[in-house]
């Protein structure tokens, strides 16, 4: 019998790292952002089907970057865990942090026990009733989680976006201005995204109990306008 | 909780009852007991169709036999955006029945990402009463009346229920619960095709009156406490509930009507 050659564990979880790192490094990138009124979260995607940003829950959204039948499973996921949960408690018991934990136990298992990790990025963002206590929760391939206070960028080429991202954002941007700043990171130097090729919501703390909204291509064309 | 998730053969797509029996929260019927529990009742509910979409309107009172058990009960509430329920029956298995409709219509339209059409969310109410039926024999009876604006054919719609989950659509209007009889009477003897806004809402008031007239556990206008029935309209600009102050305008007017004949 032939024995298997000896993997070193740190050989074996920096070759998942690495594949999933590259998966996801393929897509498009996304960034979510704080306004003076909510969150919004901005993507590069040229369908205007295959969503990468939906809604969860009456304040919380959730973006995927990588995959897509993978981070669409994560976000069915999500909707099912907060439906039950605010079936079974109260709508006010569902939160993002949570549910951040929930994504990242599931995406850590996946990671180190099955045969491939998943190849993507999430995104589980909550807009706060006060403008101070948003949370973005940026969720990796292997688990883990950041709580971010300013600003998310997911997916390829990321430092660059945030780079960019940085020398735009300031506390208490409008709508239009966070859009702006979103628009231009994603988009680099070099290239012009239309509104076509964005896929735009926000959670907007004026929008009744749902807080999230989806912004169609001419409002979009709007507030970049404006 | 851990995240629930399903393998390919065992989801349970976007229906929300489905997940709930998957995880094992749904809820159990009874299979036994006596007829009368003595659980409180909601009574009168009516909506009729008019010109821009749907009128649907109910009284305020639940009742436990000859007691009043609630006063300001609300058994007309919103669905979703396009859409309403009214509900007639024991009132504990009715409000569960409310809250899961709701929480499926929602549910379906973030999972699937598009809405459920108005006829798919009557069939799907539809099948809720049908799962009720072993507690409606134990005297739980729960029938809905359902209206809405149908975005696709661009009219407002209606249907009745009975106990056993069958679903008829209605042209005119529909009258459900104790006081049904009369609130029916009068709406059946002033409907019209192409009653405006305004005509519509008097005659679901007027009907409401009667009823509560006619019917001790139907609840009238109560302007001491200033508890006016629920009256909503929902068109192509969505669900909008009547105001208090309009509702009680038109009902000072009735009174006045019926005092002028005295």
């Amino acid at each position: 019998m032939s024995m298997p050659y000896y993997v070193a564990p740190e050989q074996i979880m920096k070759d998942r790292a690495d594949y999933a790192r590259k998966g996801i490094a393929r897509g498009r990138a996304m960034v979510a952002l704080r306004y003076d009124n909510g969150i919004a979260l901005v993507a590069e995607n040229p369908s205007n089907t295959l969503r990468k940003i939906s809604e969860i829950y009456d304040r919380i959204a959730f973006a995927g970057v990588g995959k897509y039948n993978e981070f669409d499973q994560l976000r069915v996921a999500g909707v099912r865990a907060a439906d039950l949960k605010g079936y079974q408690y109260s709508r006010d018991d569902v939160d993002a942090r949570s549910l951040a934990n929930g994504y990242a136990q599931m995406l850590g298992q996946i990671f180190t026990h099955e045969m491939k990790p998943m190849e993507v990025e999430i995104l589980v963002a909550e807009v706060a009733h006060d403008n101070v206590s948003d949370q973005l929760f940026h969720i990796l391939y292997d688990g883990t989680v950041m709580d971010e206070r300013r600003f998310s960028v997911l997916g390829g080429d990321a430092d660059a976006i945030s780079a960019r991202l940085n020398e735009s954002w300031a506390e208490g941007l409008s709508l239009s201005a966070a859009l702006k700043g979103a628009v231009g990171a994603l988009s680099g130097p070099d290239r012009e995204l239309s509104t076509d090729d964005l896929e735009v919501a926000v959670l907007s703390r004026t929008n009744g109990r749902r807080c999230f909204l989806r912004l169609s291509d001419t409002e979009v064309a709007q507030l970049l306008a404006a | 909780m851990p995240m629930p998730l399903f393998t390919p053969g065992n989801d349970p797509g976007s229906s929300f009852p489905e997940l709930l029996r998957r995880v094992g929260l749904q809820a159990v019927a009874p299979t036994s007991g006596t007829l009368d529990l003595g659980v409180p009742h909601a009574t009168t509910c009516v909506a009729l169709r008019y010109l821009d979409g749907v009128v649907m309107a109910g009284d305020r009172r639940a009742t436990s036999g000859n007691l009043i058990s609630h006063r300001s009960m609300e058994k007309v509430v919103q669905a979703d955006k396009f859409s309403g329920v009214a509900i007639a029956g024991a009132a504990g298995p009715a409000m569960e029945m409310i809250k899961l409709f709701q929480l499926q219509l929602e549910h379906y339209e973030k999972v699937e990402g598009s809405f459920l059409s108005l006829e798919g969310k009557a069939n799907q109410l539809s099948m809720m009463v049908r799962s009720n039926l072993p507690a409606a024999m134990q005297g739980m009876v729960v029938v809905p009346i359902f209206g809405g604006f149908d975005v696709l054919r661009n009219a407002g719609r209606l249907w009745d229920y009975d106990v056993t989950g069958g679903r008829y659509e209605e042209q005119e209007f529909v009258a459900t619960g104790s006081g049904s009889l009369h609130a029916g009477t009068v709406i059946k003897i002033a409907h019209r095709p192409g009653l405006i806004r305004d005509e519509a809402l008097n005659l679901a008031c007027r009907a409401l009156w009667e009823a509560a007239d006619a019917d001790s556990a139907t609840g009238g206008p109560d302007a001491l406490r200033g508890i006016y029935p629920v009256v909503a309209t929902i068109t192509a600009e969505g669900w909008q509930r009547v105001g208090d102050d309009d509702l009680a305008a038109r009902y000072a007017t009735i009174a006045a009507e019926m005092r002028s004949r005295t």
